[in-house]
Formats: structure tokens, sequence, C-alpha cells
């Protein structure tokens, strides 16, 4: 739990020698509190003063980091319940789990690891593949995790056995450079699994049946009692309720009880009979609280969906996505397609594009740098007037893309359409609609007319 | 070694309770529809209750709507070519209630008379038990008149009426309030907006046991995300005790997520985006699931295989509730 002013106050040495840059150690402390600077500017700091603090500003919820190089990831480090509060940090992995005996693994893993789509200028990819020990000897199980990762080089991976033999054979098969997520010590098979991972310095899930938080706790306290630290929760809830009740007491004892025990972040298996139920069960994972997502489907609609969903609920929401400001062609428009000019803010610019887009209508987009404000704010802000349009249609080469010169601008800045046409002479101003959901009848009945 | 002690939220407020249909005092339904009255964030039975499960409404068209992705034609079929039809199989589908949208009424779109819309509106209830919410055409004049007609034509059938806004609330809300019917109010994705609304429906006398609120959707890719923590802000407001926000919510997530490019485009698009027959649903159902997870009380959803999924997902989600 992060600690008061007042109680770093009582762990500094408080004889005021203004040597850390501030007049005196509570001020110090005060903005210690506020994470406005570091405890090595005070000389005479305690090594127990440290202990203390450094123990007290230990991330509630520890990062663990899956997979090595290019494409490993960190999850964990969240400090809120809600998305308002403050942004979620780190996204949670999407996982696709393949059998160690299927036929057509390498495939799989080539398919995970190739995987990609662009959203709002954004490449967004798939994380690992989980590789699920379909029973027999070792030896089979790592000759399936090497193969998988031969057919997918990088690619971070989630090592799925109850035989802790056959983790050890997959790891010690080269796997363990890669620093794979091992799922899953649980009461039965701990000792053989925090050795295995202590061995190769691999993070390890601890995993119980149903929920069950008191015997995750137990099951954490043994795990690290054998030297396991870097950990992951499983906390094996099978129904979309026991998951969410789960995910949600666990992020709250990290956040709210400094539970350091269960202070680690979260696997959700999402998989289910049909893509859809997975889907929902994913869904809810990225909401709430999971840290690797983990499909047994790759079924592309799905995946696009999950991976659209993740960056939306991981978005900033104090600073929203901008988009470039630039002209953008929605459909392929032509010398007689509308020109509408809009702001940068990504909402705004994502109601108009899919407003004409969904009604087919070709259409010229001029985005404005509004610094990412809507319309109404952005005017209000002086960051969307009649001079920023005129230098927007300027700059863009619009006048030589169309045959007419007619430019429609959002209704709520009507009363900048004067001004707008002493700054453009050669253009006729429309006023446009308020809403973007009204554009559609806009152009058909109004704009062509 | 000492059991985990699991952390409760006390919290002080919940959810106004809000039923739509009624089998008496003119009310034909069979069946009626009670929405609300959590006393806890969605589905944490562990801290409080959600007495009433979300009900899923299926949106019916009173007209064929030929703008729809060719995979929501596909999937009704003829069907849409009859709101009474087409409404008897919503049901089979498995919808609670009914969303009917009189399309036709509006002035680019037919400009139907209020007759014919109260004429459509005697059909669907005549044609399924369940009850029904009344979207008017979405032109403003055209909403007032038409929904005062179906309002006092239907007296008794607590019907749910919308939409009413900002600038467009004061007939609806007299209509509704002579005539025993709920409204839906819709605010732009904000909270104080919201609030604002419920105010001034309010003031008008309508009980607030008659308001549901859109807090206006926003679909996966388009926005979703600040509904989804406007509403978690509502619901939170709502159970600390601000009475203004605690009006059960309802979202259009089917209109939403079919209205966007990735529950119409065939073909053209990226192979990875996947094909339309999985990927339209798939964003219909991804949009609803994170919608209900942040306090949806109503899915007003398109397609019959979301509507499968997400009772699916209702029966796994208050399990043990």
């Amino acid at each position: 739990m992060a600690l008061s002013g007042l109680q770093i106050y009582k762990l500094l040495p408080q004889t005021n020698c203004k040597e850390c840059g501030f007049p005196t150690c509570l001020a110090f402390a005060m903005k210690l509190a506020q994470k406005g600077t570091e405890l090595d500017k005070c000389p005479y700091v305690s090594d127990d003063a440290r202990t203390a603090l450094d123990a007290a500003s230990a991330p509630p919820i520890k990062l663990a980091t899956i997979g090595a190089g290019d494409r490993a990831f960190g999850v964990g480090n969240e400090t809120v319940m809600y998305r308002h509060e403050k942004t979620f940090v780190h996204q949670p992995g999407l996982v696709v789990r393949v059998k160690s005996d299927a036929a057509d693994l390498a495939d799989v893993a080539a398919r995970v690891a190739g995987y990609s789509v662009e959203r709002v200028g954004m490449t967004l990819t798939l994380d690992g593949l989980a590789v699920e020990d379909a029973g027999g000897r070792a030896a089979a199980y790592a000759a399936a995790v090497a193969a998988a990762r031969a057919a997918a080089p990088g690619l971070p991976l989630v090592l799925m056995s109850a035989d802790a033999a056959a983790i050890d054979a997959a790891l010690a098969g080269g796997a363990a450079a890669e620093k794979p997520l091992i799922h899953a010590a649980t009461a039965a098979n701990w000792q053989a699994m925090a050795e295995v991972a202590k061995k190769h310095a691999c993070p390890l899930v601890i995993k119980v049946a149903d929920g069950d938080l008191d015997g995750l706790l137990e099951l954490s306290g043994q795990v690290r009692g054998a030297g396991v630290e870097d950990l992951v929760l499983d906390p094996g809830a099978t129904t979309l309720a026991g998951e969410l009740a789960a995910a949600t007491q666990l992020r709250r004892l990290a956040l709210k009880k400094g539970a350091r025990e269960l202070g680690y972040p979260l696997v959700a298996v999402a998989a289910a009979p049909t893509w859809q139920a997975e889907l929902v069960r994913a869904t809810q994972a990225v909401g709430k609280y999971a840290g690797v997502i983990i499909l047994d489907h790759f079924e592309p609609a799905m995946l696009y969906s999950l991976l659209t969903l993740r960056q939306n609920i991981y978005t900033d929401p104090q600073k929203p996505i901008q988009m470039e400001p630039k002209l953008y062609e929605i459909g392929s428009p032509t010398a007689d397609s509308p020109v509408l000019i809009t702001t940068n803010f990504s909402l705004t610019y994502f109601s108009v594009a899919g407003e004409v887009e969904g009604a087919g209508i070709p259409t010229w987009l001029l985005v404005a740098d509004s610094d990412g404000q809507s319309v109404l704010t952005g005017w209000a802000a002086g960051k969307f007037d009649a001079e920023k349009i005129a230098k927007t249609v300027k700059g863009s080469g619009i006048e030589n893309m169309v045959g007419h010169k007619k430019l429609v601008i959002p209704g709520h800045v009507a009363g900048l359409s004067g001004e707008v046409e002493e700054e453009l002479p050669e253009w006729k101003i429309m006023v446009g609609p308020r809403d973007a959901v009204d554009i559609p009848n806009y152009i058909k009945n109004v704009w062509g007319a | 070694m000492t059991p985990v002690e699991i952390p409760v939220e006390k919290w002080s407020g919940a959810v106004r309770e809000v039923t739509l249909g009624s089998s008496y005092g003119g009310g034909t339904r069979g069946s009626t529809v009670s929405v609300g009255g959590e006393t806890a964030l969605p589905f944490l039975g562990f801290e409080g209750a959600m007495p009433h499960r979300p009900a899923i409404a299926v949106e019916v068209q009173d007209m064929h709507p030929a703008d729809w992705s060719a995979e929501l034609q596909a999937a009704w079929g003829d069907a849409m070519d009859d709101a009474a039809t087409w409404a008897q199989k919503a049901v089979e589908a498995g919808a609670d209630l009914i969303a009917l949208k009189l399309r036709s009424c509006h002035p680019d779109q037919g400009d139907g008379s209020c007759e014919d819309a109260v004429r459509t509106v005697e059909r669907v209830l005549a044609a399924v038990p369940v009850p029904l919410i009344v979207y008017g055409p979405g032109s403003a004049d055209k909403d007032n008149e038409v929904l005062v007609a179906v309002a006092e034509k239907t007296k008794g059938e607590q019907l749910a009426l919308g939409l009413c806004e900002d600038k467009n609330y004061r007939t609806i809300v007299a209509a509704a309030l002579g005539n025993g019917h709920a409204v839906i109010a819709q605010t732009p994705i904000d909270v104080n907006l919201a609030k604002q609304l419920n105010i001034l429906i309010s003031d008008m006398g309508l009980p607030l046991e008659r308001v549901l609120m859109d807090p206006n959707t926003g679909a996966l890719g388009y926005g979703l995300e600040y509904t989804y923590s406007v509403m978690e802000r509502l619901r939170l407001a709502a159970l600390m005790g601000d009475s203004m926000t605690q009006q059960p919510m309802i979202c259009t997530a089917g209109e939403e997520a079919w209205r966007q490019k990735e529950g119409r485009a065939e073909g053209d698009v990226p192979e990875a985006w996947g094909a339309l027959a999985e990927r339209g649903v798939a964003w219909e159902i991804s949009t609803a699931t994170t919608l209900l997870e942040s306090g949806a009380d109503i899915l007003v959803l398109r397609h019959p295989a979301s509507v499968s999924a997400m009772r699916d997902a209702l029966d796994d989600l208050t399990k043990g509730a």
C-alpha cells in the first residue's frame, strides 16, 4: 500500500538539512508521496527506511513478463478498478491454445504469429501461443513445443501441463531462453512445478478450481516460499459470474487491501465450445482485469473483435486518440463527391466517417487539427475556427480533387459560415447537420439539391 | 491459513425498477418485463442483488429495411416484410421484448400516417405476448405526432416510448404520463446530460419508475469505450445514492454494431477481419457483452444468433446469483 506523506516523514532523518532540494523533510516526504521526486535525493536515509519505502512503493499488482525479445509482453502493474479513474496500462495478452498432439500445430502456430490487423493507424497482433499437453510422454510434449517454436520463432509461449517433467523437458529443449509462461502449479504438483520454474527462471501460473481464493492464497505462500516470485493467478472459475467475481475480488484485494500474496496478474482461460461463447468470455476478461486470455478458436472475426475491444478499453480516457489531420477518402470519392470538414478527435472522425461509409456515400473528409477535441469543444477553445478551417482546406489540395466548390461545415459551428466564406471566397459554405447520424440524409436531400 | 477476507463494497443506493408491459387496466400482455433494482455492480452476486436479469429486446421495423446488412436480411428473410410476422420470429428467437421502430413514418421514408403507425403497433401487440418498446421514426416533429397517437390508442399497455432528447421530450413525456407508458431518455454519452434530462422529465410529473435511460451506445471500435466508462460512472453514482442516475439503462447494441463497416462489408476487406457471416455477429456480441458488464439493463439486438449468444451469456452471468 502506498504510504502517506506523514508516514514517509516518520521514516526520514527529520533534520531538515535541505540537501534534497526541499526546504524541510516534511516537504520532501509530501513530494515523495505524490511520486514527484526520488528517495535517492536524501543522502542520509537509513537502510531500514529504504526497505520500508521500497516495499510500500512496489506496485500492488506485480508485473509479469512473458516471452523474450521483440514480442515479449508485460502484464500487471495496474492501479485502478475503473478505466475512468486512470488508464489501464498493460493490455492483456491474447493467446491461442493448441493441443500438443494436434496435426495442425505448426500451421496454427504460424497463423497466430502472422495474424495482424490495422485499426486507427495501429497494427494489432496476437501475443502468443499456448501448447497444451495432450498427455503422454514428456519427450512428446517437448517435441511439440519445439515444433511450435520452429513454426513461430519469437512468439511468446504458454506451456500448459500438469506434468512438471513435461514442462521441464520442453524448457530444457531450448524453450527456457524464451521465458514462456508455465501453466500451472496446483495444490497437487506445486513443489515440482516451482522447482522447474525456478530452475529455468520462468513465470509461473498458480491455479485453483472454482475461484477458491483461500486455496490460491495458500498456494501463493507455498510457491513463493519455494523461491518463485514471478506469478500469474488462475482462479479457475467455470462460469462467467464466477470469473467476474474472482477477478473483481482479486483486483480489489491487491489494490485496496494491499494483499501482496495475491497481487499478481490474472490469466483467464476463455476457451468455450463455440467461438461465440468464447468471445463473450474473452470480452468480459478484457474489461474485467485479465492479464492473459487463452482462446481455443482461431476465428478471425472473433480475434479482430477482441483486438479492437482491447484497444478501446486500454485507451487513455484522459487523452483521446487523435486522427492525423489530413484529407481522408471515404469510399472512392470522385470529382463530384461531397467535401465535409470535421475535427481530429477520433470519435468525431469515426462518427462522421462511419455514417457516410455506412450509407455508401463516397466522401472527401477533411480533418482539421483541433488538438483532438470534438467540434463543439474545439470551437469553444479556439482550435476549430474559420481560420483553421480555411487553413485545412488550403493545405489539403482538395480544390484539385473536386469539380465543385462546396464545403460542408458541421452544424454545431453554423455561426462560423460567414467568416469561413470570407476566408475562402471561392467556396460555397454549406452548414451540415449537428449530428453525424443526419449526414447521409443531408447529403441526399440538401447537398445534391 | 486464515481465509481471504473478500472485500465487499457497501452501497447506499439502488437502481430503480421499471416494468414494461401490463396485463390489466387496458394492458393485454401475456408477460411483463421488469428491469433494474440492482444494489451492486453488474453480476456481482457476492455483493448485492440483481433482482431482475437484464432483458433482451429485438429490433423490428415497420418497413423492410433495405439498407440493413445482407447478413441480417438473410437471418430474418421474408419476415422483415411484415412487422407482426417479424416480431413473432423475434420472440421465437428468444426476445423478451420487441423494439418496434416506426420508420415508415419518417418524412424521407414514405411519411406514413399516424393511423398507419397505430395500426402497425396494434398488429404487433396482437401478434406477440411480450411488452413493446416503440421508437418514433427519428424526426422530431413526426416523432411527437406518431408517438402521441400510439400512446393514446395503446393506453395501459405500458410501452416504452422513445426517444426523449433534451430538445424534444415534453410531448412524448406528456403522452406517456397520460396513458400509462414509460419513456426512453437519450443523451449523448455524458453523465451530467443524462442526469439533467432525467430531472427535466421528472419535473413534468412522470414517475422515475417509468424512465429508462439510453446513454447513447457507441459500437465496438466506434466509441464503445466512451459509453462503457460513462455507464460505469452512472452506475457507480446510482449505487452511491445519486437519485437522478438511478434509471435502468437501455443500449442499442445491435443498431450500432450493424451500422459499422464491420457489420456490412463483404469482400474488399482484409482477410484478417474474417467473413461477414461471423464478423457482424461477433461485433454485436462483443459490443453487447461490454455494455452488459457496465450496467445495461436492456439490450436491443438485431441478429438472432446474437440473441441466442447473449441469452446463454446471461444464464451464465446470473448463475448462483
